[in-house]
């Protein structure tokens, strides 16, 4: 980490998020004060399927934004979108995205990750028949050493890589996989894989870290320790959004929680009260989740008088 | 004992030959390829036919040497760039299926006869109109030499038990050698790396004293050509030692193992495929021109089947290692030698005659590579935790 990030921010007090987010309207698409992403029109369709749809989202700066929603509510396609993995449907009518400033919206993956906007997969990659010290000095940015010209020759690189190498072991004792160090990154457990790609992802001191379901599949322990890290990562500067499912997690740790139902954004505010909302309620639950389908008291005269009209029209229409 | 000896010194004579130091670089550039990147590319005789016409049809209209060499690098590069520009963002089977396909249009191109001024069609270009250059370069000298000079026909005048003793030492040396590489000695890293070095030296004349090979110094297919393919096969294994220590190395691997990972972490992924089947293709246009300086310039000669050898010599060897095409090449085409000769030596010629003896030890070699992949996929030099066989 550098020295600018390892400074805590004065967003490590919970008091004073709660103050910069206070005057957040909580409606989907609600403007931030200082907002790191700003999305416009994001579509992306799947044959005739509209997986996500958004209209407007802002993600502010120096917080821990959840993104929640049911399975297929369009979460990972949406972070595919927006870190260049995929291609909208309208990116050619109005998509538009952008991340501290500068447009993304035709940069290729790599370039949003240099832009300084890194993301981890719901599915860990780690690189399974390499190091795991050769996992993370893959993330650092600008080595002189992948130049083609200059990497046939060790002087040109080898400071530099001494520098990283420092810096990899610095991140791998703080996430305790130092004594891992030269195992192959396949031997890991799976929780160790995950706390290995968001190590990865540090690297390249990101501005804005996007981690994709960070605790599927950890045991509680770890979940535990990957949570004090997350923490801690927003302590010192960085952005965080994250995909989960898990309530309790993103009631613990998020400052702000941006809820998708059927590709559309449907709610956003801090993680208490849009756990109430009916939106959120009905997206998760149903809008008929109060109402016992099985109670025969329902099904009184007036109902079954309009049912049995309903029949006759029908059987009238076929004939 | 005598037929032994012959089909000894016909599997020296073909390990030495040009032509294996030519597969060799060309695995060695596949290695890049396939080992490091995960690229499948099996059209690498493409690369080898097309190194091979920009040398031969180059300096067979009067330019120099250099220039001829540098268009067949330059017709490799320009074959690279078409074929990976649309394939690269695919995935890997795309690449397959491209290369082989284009490897073949190379072939069926040259052996067209509209083409007949430029590559000779299906006759192929004569050695004897691009070679000169080359053996001009020579300063070895006239006259013919024996490798070693000192060998066993000076003891004891080439006695079997000379031969016998010679050969318990060799293989002595080889087992010596596979004990220090897995550590069994418990000897520390410096001292463990000379005496592998000086082992290795002492079979190298050991081979020599058993099987002398003898050869015009410079000729068509005398000792010149034959140094300098092997000092390229030297100068190419240094050079890809330096490329894969690097972190572009790193980069490499880390492609083989996932693109998307390292996409996410802000690489250049299309570039760094491109970089890397471009330089394996020079490789292999290097092999072309290697391959094609002792014989004759034939596209059915340079066809797929190349491209298998050169498969079969690299996992034979090791995917992913330094050494391993080269000593996967010398092995298998020593093998196939041996087999051949064995074949041909002691079956009778009611059951198998010596033409077929030779389809034989095409078979068997093709065997000998699923029984390789199935049992030790990571061939003779490979690290089995880093690398199977990974399709």
């Amino acid at each position: 980490m550098s020295e600018s990030t390892m400074a805590r921010s004065d967003l490590a007090d919970p008091a004073a998020r709660r103050a910069l987010m206070a005057g957040v309207d909580t409606t989907p698409g609600s403007s931030k004060p200082d907002p790191i992403l700003v999305v416009d029109n994001i579509v992306r369709q799947f044959g005739g399927m509209t997986a996500v749809d958004v209209g407007h989202l802002e993600v502010q700066r120096g917080i821990i934004t959840a993104l929640i929603g049911p399975n297929g509510a369009g979460k990972t396609t949406f972070f595919n979108l927006i870190t260049g993995f995929d291609r909208p449907t309208s990116a050619k009518s109005g998509a538009h995205w952008s991340f501290d400033g500068a447009t993304l919206d035709k940069t290729s993956a790599s370039s949003v990750a240099k832009a300084g906007m890194v993301r981890t997969f719901q599915l860990t990659k780690a690189l399974s028949r390499m190091t795991v010290m050769d996992n993370m000095m893959l993330g650092a940015q600008d080595q002189a050493g992948e130049n083609l010209l200059k990497s046939v020759f060790k002087p040109l690189w080898r400071g530099q890589e001494r520098a990283i190498e420092e810096k990899a072991k610095e991140l791998l004792a703080r996430f305790k996989l130092l004594e891992k160090k030269d195992d192959y990154a396949g031997s890991l457990s799976g929780g160790q894989r995950k706390l290995l790609e968001m190590a990865r992802a540090l690297m390249s001191d990101p501005r804005m870290i996007m981690l994709d379901e960070p605790m599927a599949g950890v045991n509680p322990a770890l979940t535990q320790s990957l949570l004090g890290h997350i923490q801690s990562l927003r302590d010192e500067g960085t952005t965080v959004l994250f995909v989960e499912h898990d309530m309790h997690v993103v009631r613990h740790i998020s400052d702000w929680v941006a809820v998708m139902a059927e590709g559309r954004l449907v709610a956003e505010g801090p993680a208490d009260s849009v756990m109430s909302d009916t939106a959120v309620i009905d997206a998760y639950l149903g809008a008929h989740h109060d109402t016992d389908l099985g109670d025969d008291a329902l099904l009184t005269d007036e109902v079954m008088e309009e049912i049995g009209q309903e029949v006759a029209a029908e059987q009238k229409d076929e004939s | 004992m005598d037929t032994l000896q012959a089909i000894l010194n016909s599997m020296l004579r073909e390990a030495i030959s040009p032509q294996t130091a030519a597969v060799a670089i060309a695995a060695i550039g596949l290695n890049i390829h396939f080992g490091f990147t995960g690229l499948l590319n099996i059209g690498q005789s493409g690369f080898m036919l097309l190194g091979a016409y920009g040398f031969a049809i180059a300096i067979g209209h009067d330019l120099p040497l250099i220039v001829g060499i540098l268009i067949g690098f330059g017709a490799a590069l320009v074959f690279a760039l078409v074929l990976g520009a649309p394939t690269l963002k695919l995935r890997g089977d795309y690449l397959a299926i491209v290369t082989i396909s284009a490897a073949e249009i190379i072939r069926y191109v040259g052996r067209s006869a509209l083409l007949t001024d430029f590559t000779g069609a299906a006759q192929g270009l004569q050695g004897v109109s691009y070679r000169t250059p080359f053996t001009d370069l020579s300063f070895f000298g006239g006259g013919d030499a024996t490798l070693s000079p000192f060998n066993y026909l000076d003891v004891a005048g080439g006695a079997g038990w000379v031969r016998l003793l010679g050969w318990l030492v060799a293989i002595a040396t080889v087992a010596g050698i596979i004990a220090l590489v897995r550590g069994a000695t418990g000897a520390g890293v410096v001292a463990r790396r000379t005496s592998v070095g000086a082992l290795a030296v002492v079979f190298v004349f050991l081979l020599f004293f058993l099987m002398p090979a003898n050869y015009q110094n410079t000729g068509v297919n005398g000792w010149w050509v034959r140094f300098v393919s092997w000092l390229l096969v030297a100068i190419c294994m240094l050079t890809v030692f330096l490329l894969v220590r690097s972190p572009w190395g790193r980069l490499l691997r880390g492609i083989r193992e996932d693109e998307d990972a390292i996409r996410s972490l802000g690489k250049n992924v299309f570039a760094i495929k491109m970089q890397a089947l471009i330089i394996g293709g020079l490789f292999g246009a290097l092999g072309g021109m290697i391959y094609v300086l002792p014989s004759s310039v034939q596209p059915d000669s340079m066809g797929r089947s190349l491209t298998f050898f050169c498969y079969t010599a690299l996992l034979l060897g090791g995917a992913a290692t330094i050494f391993g095409p080269v000593l996967g090449s010398i092995l298998f085409y020593a093998a196939r030698i041996m087999i051949k000769g064995v074949a041909n030596a002691y079956i009778p010629d009611s059951i198998m005659n010596g033409q077929q003896t030779e389809q034989f030890s095409y078979i068997v070699v093709g065997v000998a590579l699923m029984l390789i992949v199935i049992f030790r996929p990571q061939g003779i030099l490979g690290n089995k935790r880093e690398l199977r066989f990974n399709v």
